[in-house]
């Protein structure tokens, strides 16, 4: 935490970075000043948005909340109200080693997906600035038709690539000799299962951290570098020195948008799976959808979910205070 | 991570000393090589393999799809699988509910989200750092938790199985975003035009209106074809929340195909495709300028 303390008068990266500020003279985030601090315009102007968000997001968050502590199920549902139980849906989802099983395999999904997909992506993304013009727009432009596609696609294609039967994985596996893939059904075990649901979920997250980060890296002046590499350092130390700090607040970004992601991975397995993911396949998100809709148990499904919002916003800090500084600085 | 912080204005290794310097151009981060060309275009046939097989599956005959030994390339391509996808109830209609959906989900989001963003971006008001932290945070909750409460309160009020309703709970998710993106576009249009204008003679209005909406039309583009990409392949939140299959989405009416016993690989890839394509249209119209939207102002301080 206290490394992101850059000191006051520096901008978000710690230093003046580009030449945009470099000829100009420091000056505050908003120059004009209104002579009137209270004008109205900007109210006016936030207003609409702030009342459909409470319309959208506010309401149904405390919604959320009030139903978590209430016991809300089908007969509930039908008369549109439920009773307060206070702690007890909490109690009987903490209390369960079974939640505690489903937390610890989301925590590891996640982990192993975000690290996946920014190690990758960085890799792609230091790639892409080395490769010959066209090349390049090749590659681009296949991450942007991936990026393209549509989740329920992205799901539809994946199954059929590791479909049981004519899945071309299993054909290229056992071509490779491997006769165990002769007709193996890849989500009989979960352990496989997962390997399939994290390759297609890190295959669709790779276009828009590589993009975003290649972006960036266009964006790291080219003598900084170049200095650097005189001065003797090699492409890991200039990477790590030089480029990585520079696209620190980048990297916060798109890290924990991938932890946001896929600590909330729903589709990918419950679509894989066809409806009825068996339980070592839940993430937490899975869990609290089935407990609710599948179940009926809605109380209890909204305790998760709230559990699950805490948990994100718990490991989110660092995200939230690089982001609010990218709202405040301008 | 911890001496990552070094301010970048001192050139890392600098501390090496001037006889490190003899041994320069060594090689220079610059030119391009044919090994990272190679190399990246096997990554891009990795990247589009999945893609490339859905279309070819797609061109397939039947026999050829259901086959021990799958070609690689078109040896008979047929348009037999787009014939039955098309042909499968509510195809028209789910197309026509996508759109509506969509649009109106657009429209309102954008409105409203480039109002919001230039009070954002520009002027100081109380309770501006609130509205950015409420924006960033409602950013943070997985669609995932927001179901449960999106589906009572449209049951609620009614409005379960109505596009309306649907058109709702998507502003949930596509709002926060596009008003988190246009903000960053706002932002990078230098306020020195304004400043020049105000002191012209132009009110604030009247500088909005003629100096950064301009300047941000294709920002406004961009976050419009983004809102519109994800209201689009949206499935979940449709599929709980409409039931009859004349008002489904796209996405529902694709979906449909799988849960049926033994899946047709065939007129499922067909019917990707068809889902795909307006959107893989509009992105290849947008190429990387989300990206830049998203994290506008981030490097260049």
């Amino acid at each position: 935490m206290a490394s992101l303390d850059t000191g006051p008068t520096t901008g978000p990266l710690g230093g003046p970075v580009t030449g945009q500020s470099a000829g100009r003279p420091a000056r505050p985030p908003t120059s004009i000043r209104p002579s009137r601090r209270l004008s109205p315009l900007p109210y006016l102007l936030v207003g609409p948005s702030v009342l459909l968000l409470v319309v959208v997001l506010g309401y149904p968050m405390a919604r959320l909340v009030v139903i978590s502590l209430q016991r809300y199920r089908l007969r509930e549902l039908i008369r549109g109200s439920g009773e307060f139980v206070g702690l007890d849906n909490y109690r009987a989802v903490l209390g369960d080693p079974f939640f505690l099983s489903v937390v610890l395999r989301t925590v590891v999904f996640t982990a192993v997906a975000v690290t996946l997909t920014i190690v990758l992506s960085t890799a792609m993304a230091m790639l892409m600035r080395r490769m010959h013009g066209w090349a390049r727009i090749v590659l681009q432009s296949v991450l942007v038709l991936v990026w393209a596609m549509p989740a329920l696609v992205s799901i539809a294609v994946w199954q059929w690539l590791f479909d049981f039967d004519f899945g071309v994985a299993n054909w290229a596996l056992s071509s490779l000799g491997l006769d165990s893939f002769d007709r193996h059904n890849w989500f009989a075990d979960p352990k496989q299962g997962f390997v399939v649901i994290t390759g297609l979920v890190v295959w669709a997250a790779l276009p828009f951290v590589v993009i975003t980060l290649y972006a960036g890296i266009t964006q790291v002046p080219k003598e900084l570098e170049e200095a650097a590499t005189v001065d003797g350092a090699s492409g890991w130390l200039v990477f790590r020195h030089v480029t990585f700090p520079i696209l620190r607040p980048i990297y916060v970004i798109v890290a924990s948008l991938s932890v946001i992601w896929d600590f909330g991975v729903f589709q990918q397995v419950y679509v894989m799976l066809n409806g009825k993911p068996s339980k070592d396949y839940y993430l937490i998100g899975v869990y609290s959808f089935i407990e609710s809709f599948g179940v009926n148990d809605y109380g209890k499904g909204s305790a998760i979910a709230v559990l699950m919002v805490l948990m994100l916003l718990a490991a989110s800090v660092v995200y939230i205070r690089q982001m609010i500084r990218l709202g405040d600085v301008r | 991570m911890r001496t990552s912080t070094t301010a970048p204005t001192t050139p890392a290794g600098s501390a090496l000393g001037p006889a490190r310097r003899r041994r320069r151009r060594r090689r220079l981060s610059g030119g391009p090589s044919t090994v990272a060309t190679v190399a990246g275009l096997l990554v891009a046939a990795v990247m589009a393999f999945p893609v490339y097989w859905m279309v070819l599956t797609a061109f397939k005959p039947g026999v050829d799809i259901l086959t021990y030994s799958p070609r690689f390339l078109p040896t008979s391509p047929t348009l037999a699988n787009f014939r039955d996808a098309l042909g499968r109830p509510n195809f028209w209609s789910s197309v026509g509910n996508s759109l509506v959906v969509t649009l109106a989900t657009v429209a309102i989001s954008l409105l409203v989200a480039f109002l919001a963003a230039l009070a954002v971006a520009r002027l100081p008001f109380h309770g501006r750092s609130g509205y950015i932290v409420m924006i960033i945070f409602v950013q943070m909750i997985p669609l995932t938790a927001m179901i449960i409460p999106l589906y009572l309160l449209l049951n609620n009020a009614g409005q379960t199985d109505s596009l309306i309703g649907v058109v709702v709970t998507y502003l949930a998710f596509v709002l926060p975003f596009t008003i988190w993106t246009l903000r960053g576009f706002v932002a990078n249009v230098p306020a020195d035009l304004e400043e020049a204008a105000m002191v012209d003679g132009c009110t604030r209005v009247e500088a909005f209106r003629r100096i950064v909406f301009p300047l941000v039309a294709p920002g406004l583009v961009a976050t419009s074809v983004y809102a519109f990409i994800q209201a689009w392949n949206e499935y979940i939140l449709a599929y709980v929340m409409l039931s009859s299959p004349e008002k489904q989405t796209v996405t529902v009416w694709l979906a449909s195909f799988t849960t049926q016993k033994g899946t047709e690989w065939g007129p499922l890839m067909a019917a990707s495709c068809l889902t795909a394509l307006p959107v893989v249209a509009f992105f290849l119209m947008l190429q990387g300028r989300m990206a830049s939207g998203l994290t506008a102002g981030a490097v260049k301080g």
